[in-house]
């Protein structure tokens, strides 16, 4: 900071140093590393308020007994040792690995083939791709809602049409049955997240540029050959991008759950980070909760890695 | 400047506390009250969300009161019950937040340390009302230390439709778990099974499940918090469920909250567990046929069982005063005003009876009796027992509950997803890592 003007003017004495210092800070102000070095302080810090503080305050409460109400000692490894030998938190953890991989398997294809739908010259094609937005626009709350309703156990609409078309003679127990839980919330997601691939996809598919069809063409490439040798080596480094989040999001996912099921029937749909929520906030130990989010790093790491070195490298070497 | 403030904050905080040191004796012998707020005071006060307008609506006729009298400014903001456990949460662990937080059960046993002692306000109303109810009191003192304030509980009973019970051959509803069980059968069979929760809804699957459990003996803990729900009467407990169950609607295995009051009202369950907000949407229905359930539906109490008492577990509410706040006096001057009983009648009769109240000298509002339906509400707090029967409420209890150990046990073993041991024997070891 700059000392303001009128304290050199009240006291003649110190305009000498004062005036020195100015030029020293107007050189400063010239330097390419100090400059940078300031322009890259607002988002430094927000990124150390916002991010690396609170990664680290997480990652030290999981090697802590802190409750709501007490301030904790350090315990080592007490709250992974102990979760790994809870069922609850073993069956959580299946749960998450499976809504994770099968709803990531889906959005994937069903992404991927929206994108090249959508990416044909249609009519309407950019209201159609608004529409294809939509489910990832609405609220997720409020999608869930809506899905709760749908899977209702005496109101679905599902089963009410199925009955009134004389398909089933009683309603399905969506959300009462362990698998049918399972199955109904990852499609529920997979609803959400379809748009999120497709619409991401869809912008990788308008940079590749039509001559290469066009020479292909030429060629006597098949559609199956132009995809297989042009669109998908061409689209690789965008398809690691939008699955990594696209992992990332569902991995970590809580309203969906929080709103349909609560992680019930018997903890079938409990994710990580459902059951994380309710050890450290409704059950106020703070400190496992927070393990249990740490252990969620891992896997996150993981597919983050696997999609850097797996399909990143690859796309690069193929473009 | 700065810091002459601070500790202008603290010297009020330091005098409320040898105030309140002081004030016990002197509210023991005889019920008068010499609160005083601190010039100048102002509140903020966090309260469950109004399932009822009419409710909220009174109770901020009865704010305003309390600013006219005392001049002291209250801004209340209301949350959803289940909402306002991790905010008191926060308020505890950054110490900041709201200065009273009107919430639920054992919530303030999990920061005790960080509240403002409310013995004096407590004995006061104690004395002047004819002592606490016994469950009231356990979710308010702990030790001889009053750390909140009960307000009362939002009850759950048994709904039932009228009509369906006369044809199952009953005058009335059976008062033992023997004639339950027949009348679930029964409604079964007259194609108006009963519906109750077994999913992970707060509210109406702990209010069953805790009941049955309890019913027949079985615990959780027992009073030096040992885990003991590895027991025969628990056994027994889930056997019974087991045959209840059976009776069920499909579906109550998804059930949270607001379902079993949906499917009432749809005319697809004949008998649930629920609050008066069934009976009290049904009457205000614009619909006839949804206004003829109400006509047709009543209450009562969960049955008792071979224990020989009432073993309800009721969703009670109770207020608490943060240590941080500026205020401590104005804080407990509210906190007298609201619950003595002009305020409590008025607030009462406008919600037609939705809290019921913790002191049995405010018990005796007429909207009990004026509406028969409404009166096994009334009673509710005396037929409780507190959450982690017959443990302390403490995180332990909390913990157990905001799992679902014991909702879960009885989803097991009533859809033989395990045993009925090794539910029994999977919900114990879950206990245990709470209560370790």
């Amino acid at each position: 900071m700059t000392p303001p003007p009128q304290a050199s003017v009240a006291l003649p004495a110190a305009a000498g140093p004062g005036a020195r210092r100015r030029r020293r800070t107007a050189l400063l102000m010239q330097d390419r590393n100090v400059l940078g070095a300031l322009f890259l302080l607002p988002a430094g810090t927000l990124l150390i308020v916002l991010l690396a503080y609170p990664l680290a305050l997480g990652i030290w409460l999981g090697f802590t007994d802190r409750t709501v109400g007490t301030p904790g000692h350090f315990v080592w490894l007490e709250n992974y040792l102990s979760l790994f030998s809870d069922a609850v938190f073993r069956l959580v953890v299946f749960n998450t690995l499976f809504y994770t991989i099968v709803a990531s398997a889906i959005k994937f294809p069903l992404g991927l083939y929206l994108a090249i739908l959508l990416n044909r010259r249609i009519r309407f094609a950019s209201i159609l791709r608004a529409v294809v937005l939509l489910p990832f626009v609405v609220p997720t709350v409020l999608s869930a809602v809506a899905f709760w309703w749908i899977y209702d156990s005496q109101f679905s609409i599902i089963s009410w049409a199925l009955v009134k078309l004389g398909l089933i003679n009683h309603y399905i127990d969506f959300l009462g049955d362990p698998w049918n839980a399972r199955w109904s919330v990852i499609a529920a997601n997979v609803w959400r997240g379809v748009p999120f691939v497709a619409i991401t996809l869809l912008a990788g598919l308008q940079t590749i540029s039509p001559s290469l069809y066009e020479a292909a063409m030429l060629d006597g490439a098949t559609p199956i050959q132009r995809f297989r040798y042009i669109t998908l080596p061409l689209l690789t480094p965008i398809i690691g991008v939008v699955m990594t989040f696209s992992v990332l999001m569902t991995f970590a996912d809580f309203q969906l759950i929080y709103s349909i099921t609560r992680g019930g029937p018997i903890n079938a749909t409990h994710l990580m980070a459902t059951l994380s929520f309710e050890r450290a906030i409704t059950g106020g130990k703070l400190g496992e909760g927070a393990a249990l989010a740490n252990l969620m790093i891992p896997f996150l790491l993981g597919a983050i890695m696997f999609s850097y070195f797996g399909l990143q490298r690859r796309g690069r070497g193929a473009g | 400047m700065g810091g002459i403030a601070r500790r202008d904050v603290l010297k009020t905080a330091g005098a409320a506390v040898g105030a309140s040191l002081l004030a016990p004796g002197l509210a023991r012998a005889e019920p008068t009250w010499k609160g005083a707020p601190e010039p100048e005071a102002r509140l903020r006060v966090l309260r469950w969300k109004q399932f009822i307008q009419a409710e909220y609506d009174a109770f901020m006729e009865n704010v305003r009161a309390f600013t006219k009298a005392t001049g002291v400014k209250v801004r209340v903001d209301a949350e959803s019950w289940e909402d306002i456990r991790p905010k008191a949460a926060v308020a505890a662990a950054t110490g900041a937040g709201p200065d009273i937080i009107i919430g639920t059960l054992d919530d303030p046993f999990k920061f005790a340390d960080k509240l403002v002692d409310l013995t004096d306000v407590a004995d006061y109303l104690g004395a002047k009302y004819g002592g606490w109810y016994k469950t009231a009191q356990a979710y308010g003192r702990k030790g001889d230390r009053w750390i909140a304030l009960p307000q009362g509980a939002a009850g759950g009973t048994v709904n039932y439709r009228i009509s369906t019970l006369k044809k199952a051959g009953f005058e009335e509803f059976p008062k033992d778990l023997p004639g339950f069980l027949k009348v679930c059968q029964k409604f079964k069979e007259l194609g108006k099974p009963p519906g109750l929760a077994l999913g992970h809804a707060t509210g109406d699957a702990n209010g069953w499940t805790q009941w049955c459990l309890w019913a027949h003996g079985g615990k959780v803990v027992d009073e030096h918090d040992n885990v003991v729900l590895n027991s025969p009467e628990t056994r027994a407990a889930l056997e019974y469920a087991k045959q209840l169950y059976a009776t069920f609607i499909e579906g109550v295995l998804s059930w949270l909250d607001p379902s079993n009051n949906k499917a009432f009202l749809a005319d697809q369950i004949g008998l649930t567990l629920n609050g008066i907000s069934i009976y009290t949407v049904a009457k205000n229905s614009p619909d006839p046929t949804v206004r003829a359930i109400a006509a047709d539906m009543n209450h009562a109490n969960l049955p008792i069982g071979p224990v020989g008492f009432h073993t309800e577990d009721q969703l009670v509410l109770n207020a608490y005063v943060y240590h941080y706040t500026k205020y401590p006096k104005a804080a407990k001057e509210f906190l007298r005003f609201m619950w003595e009983k002009p305020q409590v009648d008025l607030w009462e009769t406008r919600s037609n009876g939705y809290v019921t109240a913790p002191l049995p000298g405010l018990n005796d509002n007429p909207v009990w009796t004026a509406d028969p339906k409404v009166t096994p509400f009334r009673d509710v707090l005396n037929y409780a027992l507190p959450n982690g029967y017959a443990g302390s409420l403490g995180a332990a209890s909390a913990a157990v509950m905001g799992d679902f150990v014991v909702v879960d046990m009885f989803a097991e073993a009533c859809t033989n997803a395990q045993t009925v041991e090794g539910a029994m024997k999977r919900a114990a070891e879950r206990a245990k890592r709470f209560y370790a």
